[in-house]
């Protein structure tokens, strides 16, 4: 099958490969680029275990073409620590005792990224629509809900 | 988080260093960062990937399967079927003796539920393993099935698997699991009113976000490393030995972290033919379920029936209770024989009652083989006997919380399974839920204690 050069920026590093047409960005960026923090739980875009943000929207990186990718600033939850520091986000999810199995987390955690980067200040009915398309068997979801309010009252105090 | 001082305080340490305090746990900072490894994070190169042709009927002979137009299938490597397998006919808890063996890993001349595994086909990629099971043919020839557990058990009932020759599983005690305390024909002789309820529930699916899989790499010394989400180690290791015939010495599995399992993934399933494909190609494998396998094929829950009937008494007094329980394995035992075993063991739940009879059965049926979930054999168990106490109590005109501390086991009562009482704690749970939910109960309810005076 004919392969389609793809090149895009992933987590600020410069990414280029060769996927056959029709190969989606969750399987681009696990088994061709090595980054497995997004997780496969249906691959029919139902569980959300596969978000990413890309150009700063949230998208489900199984029914993202890899090809359609191009020149696109896309960013996963292996990124978000600088220089080993946890995001407020990582932090929160772990003081929170948000994470059971954690297999659903990365994409939680990409879903309240996008949350707190539109919305710094969110209400809790904020934060229950931006996890609605993320599915977690674990938690029973308050633990998350709580971690991602906690995380955004960190940052404003940090930004204040 | 309030921790109660006031109960079993001469039992109780105080400066209590983890108990009521939050911890991290131990793996989460893997979680958050996105590197902690599950098994389908491995990936090597030249993996070959595993499909099962899967059983369209419930119930049917295999007259003839046609492998050939898959074969020539550009990218297919490997094509399985039974006599392939070296030990083909398993059954999981025949580690601890529980046997027959009544399950096949492929299956072999019969298939016995809708899903059942019966060719598995290996390819360079997982569309041409799939594209290649979908021209292997089977040639089916549709037998009489069974859905429903009273039916299979009635005579003449299509007969669903040939190993154990009838349709439920044939204890030491016979048909059924049994426990006899008391005398309960006396008992219901003597109450002032008898209820007899019958409660029901259906299958239930995990649904784990991680669907159920493994990653196999043989290594270069005839030995195979598996990376695999089971929640069963050592009965997957052991099984996957007899199954291959292979000693365990050649048998590196490598587990632990599990994305969801629920007791979804307590089943040995996945692991042993795909070492098997990996030995026989000598490449690495990988067999994962699909979103719909997850569903449809993994096991799920038992449906279970279960029948109570109580004689109680106008004070409150349950005097005797008997218990008919059945729990739907489907097609194959897998962990059934001991769920349902487990279930005679909680009845009669948490209450000390005088006269007591149970019957258990585990029942083959033609519907996907059911295993173990979170409480493995009690939770319907406990739905149905809490539900028949709330309508015992508005039988006799009884607040249902007073009427549960009338019946509840305390230290030192010998309960149906002849098994005494220690450490009772259920007075205590109660009086507690009776605060928390502002459900007030006489005080002599709130004064008793687990403890019994002078005994």
């Amino acid at each position: 099958m004919a392969k389609v050069p793809v090149q895009f920026t992933l987590n600020g590093s410069e990414k280029a490969e060769f996927v056959e047409g029709g190969t989606t960005l969750l399987h681009a960026l696990r088994d061709k680029i090595g980054d497995t923090s997004p997780k496969g739980g249906c691959h029919q875009g139902t569980c959300g275990a596969c978000s990413v943000i890309i150009d700063g929207e949230l998208r489900l990186s199984c029914l993202t073409l890899a090809e359609t990718c191009g020149g696109a600033d896309i960013r996963t939850t292996s990124g978000l620590a600088e220089a080993g520091v946890l995001h407020p986000l990582q932090r929160a999810f772990l003081d929170a005792f948000a994470t059971q199995c954690g297999f659903c987390t990365p994409g939680m955690i990409m879903a309240a990224k996008v949350l707190l980067d539109h919305t710094p200040n969110p209400s809790r009915e904020d934060v229950v629509e931006a996890l609605s398309g993320n599915i977690c068997r674990c938690t029973g979801y308050e633990p998350i809900i709580q971690a991602v309010l906690t995380a955004a009252r960190a940052n404003s105090q940090n930004a204040a | 988080m309030e921790l109660r001082k006031s109960y079993f305080a001469d039992q109780r340490k105080d400066g209590l260093h983890e108990i009521g305090q939050p911890r991290p746990r131990l793996d989460s900072p893997g979680h958050v960062t996105g590197k902690t490894a599950y098994f389908a994070d491995r990936n090597f190169p030249g993996m070959l990937h595993l499909k099962m042709v899967r059983s369209p009927h419930h119930h049917a002979r295999i007259r003839s399967i046609d492998t050939s137009e898959a074969e020539k299938h550009p990218g297919v490597v490997k094509i399985l079927t039974a006599k392939d397998v070296p030990h083909n006919v398993y059954t999981i808890l025949i580690l601890i003796q529980v046997g027959p063996e009544d399950e096949t890993v492929l299956a072999d001349g019969k298939v016995r539920w809708k899903g059942e595994a019966v060719v598995a086909v290996l390819a360079e990629t997982e569309r041409a393993a799939q594209e290649a099971a979908a021209k292997v043919k089977v040639d089916y020839e549709v037998l009489p099935a069974v859905f429903d557990m009273e039916e299979a058990l009635k005579p003449g009932a299509p007969l669903v698997n040939e190993y154990h020759g009838q349709n439920y599983y044939l204890y030491d005690s016979g048909e059924c699991r049994k426990v006899r305390f008391g005398d309960v024909e006396a008992g219901f002789a003597e109450a002032d009113h008898i209820l007899e309820q019958s409660y029901q529930s259906s299958p239930i699916e995990h649904a784990p976000t991680e669907t159920t899989g493994c990653v196999v790499m043989p290594e270069g010394n005839d030995r195979f490393t598996c990376y695999t989400n089971t929640q069963a180690m050592f009965f997957t290791l052991d099984n996957t030995s007899i199954i291959l015939q292979m000693p365990g010495s050649k048998l590196h599995f490598v587990g632990g972290t599990v994305g969801g399992g629920f007791g979804g993934k307590v089943d040995v399933i996945v692991e042993p033919i795909a070492i098997l494909g990996a030995k026989l190609t000598g490449r690495p494998v990988s067999f994962i379920y699909s979103r719909e396998e997850e569903m449809q094929i993994s096991s799920p829950r038992a449906a279970e029936k279960v029948v109570i009937k109580d004689g109680v008494m106008n004070d409150g007094r349950i005097v005797a209770r008997q218990v008919t329980g059945y729990t739907d394995a489907g097609a194959y035992s897998r962990h059934s024989p001991y769920g349902a075993q487990k279930g005679a063991a909680h009845y009669p739940g948490p209450y000390t009652i005088p006269n007591v009879w149970i019957d258990t059965y585990c029942v083959y049926t033609n519907r996907t083989p059911s295993s173990a979930m979170r409480g493995f054999g009690v939770t319907i168990g406990d739905f149905a006997l809490e539900v028949q106490m709330d309508k015992l109590a508005r039988l006799i005109g009884m607040d249902p919380l007073e009427f549960r501390f009338i019946n509840a086991y305390r230290d030192g009562d010998t309960k149906a399974h002849r098994q005494p009482t220690e450490g009772a704690a259920l007075i205590e749970c109660m009086q507690e839920a009776s605060r928390a939910a502002n459900w007030p109960v006489a005080e002599k309810y709130m004064a008793m204690s687990s403890y019994k005076k002078g005994a």
